[in-house]
């Protein structure tokens, strides 16, 4: 064999080749975060929610128990000026979306969860597509992921001294303590207005950015009522109003949108912006049908806030993106745990799913 | 230079082998990267990933193409069979590799239900809505990445030991520049 006179014994070269691999798997390791246990990696903020129970098999990992819904968002095409996305050009869009409780437990009693939800996904044609998952709460209650993740871990905490820390070191956080003791709870998700609280940008057709938030305003009149007696009215109180009203006829909400002034801050969901902000309603949510999560539409969507038509995108906000690693994770878990949340009722054919395809968006306006 | 076979990889095989290799290894720290981090890089990086990996997929079928046309230089007759198994062996995975990760990637994309956006353009789902599909599909993603990285670096090692230490002409088929 032609080997070549020249520098270097067997030996010296077997080494670099070993130092050469063993960087490179090395270098993999940490990219992965292997070598990092400090990293806040999404399956450690998954980890974190909920903990020390242990998870819902085959469930959402937070915003565990809902019910699916069904409906229409009617554009008025207000939206156009501020976005270029295809849904707010005027016209009725289908919508699958979920009502839910901010709790990791899927059999939460419905009047001991504080935070109510509701998640949508808008499917205008085209195939793009927008989905939010918004809150009640009018502001967050901390200020970064890392801060969300450290409340976790002390509400979590054995330690009766982990919560008071907490609060020491996150003085903001007695604002939401404040909402949470002393805000107003109505008997209805119907009454609930649902804030997105994270900042986007809005890009219209010329390119301009407006930066905004978004929340549902609720057509039904809230009423006040005390927690004590809700905790009568049963465990899933909340779901049977619902689809009692909805049986009743299609209910609504507007969705609104707020602009930013140049003076506000779009990275902190804690901070609400000051009254005043010009507004601009850019349509209606219509609620028509509801179904049972576990066979229902809404089961198998992941509301992963940067699932993002053209014409909306991340800002400055660091937590669409911190959303979106976690409820990957939490998505991937639960698809892979489907036999612990058996369907109701039989699985539909394997059709495309008529909730899902993009393809087959009934034409506009042909509802309701 | 007295290598001890007569043809190289033809310089367009040469160039495939190279930019692929680069995108490839970006690809898998990039993976890997975006998955362990929920600050703002988690979405450039998945941003990168997608097109990227279908950049991948568009290359491996001219690579694919190239391979059949011009075809490969012999190994040297030294060699000792298994090892020659082995080469073949780990270059079949390799296109196989390079064939299957961005098909799992938009597949499980696809049975997730979720848009399959890439710079802009939304593409067509290639398999229906299922958990029971996404959820083989992204560990198959997942665990054939590792394999890819683990075969990657075994055919690295397996590539300088040819330059090093055997010095029969094998890396200087696909090396860039002939001395
Ligand atoms: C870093 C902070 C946050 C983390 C780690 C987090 C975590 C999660 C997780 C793991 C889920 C379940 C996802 C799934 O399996 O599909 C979820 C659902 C949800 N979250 Fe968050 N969340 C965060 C911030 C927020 C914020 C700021 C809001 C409101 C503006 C919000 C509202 C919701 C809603 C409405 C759902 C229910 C989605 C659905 O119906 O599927 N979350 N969250
Ligand atoms: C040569 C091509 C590709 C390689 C080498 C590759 C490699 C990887 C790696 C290493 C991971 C991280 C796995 C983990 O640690 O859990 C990953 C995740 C992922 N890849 Fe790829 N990928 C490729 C192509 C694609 C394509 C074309 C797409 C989509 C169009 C895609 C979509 C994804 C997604 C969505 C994830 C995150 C999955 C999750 O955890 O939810 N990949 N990929
Ligand atoms: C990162 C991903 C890489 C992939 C996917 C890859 C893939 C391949 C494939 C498929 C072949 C066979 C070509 C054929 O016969 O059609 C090949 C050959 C070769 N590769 Fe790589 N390669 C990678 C990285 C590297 C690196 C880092 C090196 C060297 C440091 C290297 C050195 C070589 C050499 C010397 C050959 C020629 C072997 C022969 O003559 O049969 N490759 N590679």
């Amino acid at each position: 064999m032609a080997q070549r006179q020249g520098p270097g014994s067997p030996l010296g070269s077997l080494v670099a080749i070993g130092v050469v691999v063993g960087v490179g798997a090395a270098a993999f390791a940490y990219t992965a975060g292997w070598l990092s246990p400090q990293r806040l990696t999404p399956e450690r903020m998954v980890a974190a929610l909920g903990a020390p129970m242990p998870a819902d098999l085959g469930h959402r990992r937070n915003h565990a128990k809902g019910l699916c819904f069904t409906g229409w968002f009617q554009a008025n095409g207000n939206g156009v000026a501020l976005s270029r996305a295809a849904l707010f050009v005027a016209g009725s869009y289908p919508v699958v979306g979920r009502f839910n409780l901010g709790t990791p437990n899927p059999d939460a009693k419905d009047a001991s969860a504080r935070v109510r939800g509701l998640s949508i996904q808008i499917k205008p044609p085209g195939g793009q597509e927008w989905r939010s998952g918004m809150i009640n709460a009018p502001f967050f209650p901390v200020s970064t992921p890392q801060d969300f993740y450290q409340l976790l871990t002390a509400s979590g905490s054995k330690d009766p001294g982990a919560m008071p820390g907490f609060v020491a070191a996150h003085p903001g956080f007695v604002k939401f303590g404040a909402w949470a003791q002393t805000g107003p709870w109505t008997g209805s998700y119907a009454e609930e207005r649902y804030n997105g609280l994270n900042a986007f940008r809005f890009v219209d057709a010329s390119g301009a950015v407006h930066p905004v938030r978004w929340s549902m305003l609720p057509a039904a009149a809230p009423v006040s009522v005390d927690p004590a007696t809700l905790d009568a009215g049963g465990p899933d109180l909340l779901e049977q109003d619902i689809t009692k009203r909805v049986q009743a006829g299609p209910v609504r909400w507007t969705l609104q949108v707020t602009l930013a002034d140049a003076s506000d801050q779009t990275a902190d969901p804690s901070e609400p912006w000051p009254d005043g902000r010009r507004t601009v309603d850019v349509g209606t949510l219509l609620v028509d049908q509801v179904q049972a999560e576990a066979d229902g539409p809404c089961r198998d969507v992941n509301y992963d806030p940067t699932v993002l038509p053209d014409g909306i995108a991340v800002g400055d906000d660091p937590f669409p993106a911190a959303r979106s690693a976690a409820y990957a994770v939490s998505f991937d878990r639960r698809t892979a745990e489907a036999a612990d949340y058996p369907r109701t009722a039989p699985a539909p054919a394997p059709a495309p799913a008529p909730a899902q395809s993009g393809a087959e968006t009934p034409a506009q306006g042909n509802k309701p | 230079m007295s290598a001890t076979r007569a043809s190289r990889f033809t310089p367009l095989q040469r160039g495939l082998h190279w930019v692929m290799a680069l995108c490839i290894l970006a690809m898998l720290f990039i993976g890997v990267g975006m998955v362990s981090t929920i600050t703002q890089s988690h979405l450039t990086l998945v941003s990168i990933h997608k097109p990227l990996g279908l950049a991948i997929l568009a290359l491996v079928l001219v690579r694919i193409a190239v391979r059949l046309r011009s075809g490969a230089p012999g190994l040297p007759a030294d060699l000792p069979a298994p090892m020659k198994l082995a080469a073949r062996l780990s270059h079949y995975a390799f296109y196989a590799l390079m064939l299957a990760m961005p098909l799992l990637g938009w597949g499980m994309l696809s049975a997730a239900g979720y848009p399959v956006t890439v710079l802009g353009f939304t593409l067509p789902p290639i398999l229906p809505q299922s958990d029971s599909l996404h959820s083989l599909l992204w560990t198959a993603h997942r665990t054939l990445a590792f394999a890819f990285f683990a075969l990657i670096l075994l055919h690295l090692a397996a590539a300088l030991f040819h330059a090093l230490v055997r010095r029969d002409g094998v890396f200087e088929a696909m090396g860039p520049a002939v001395r």
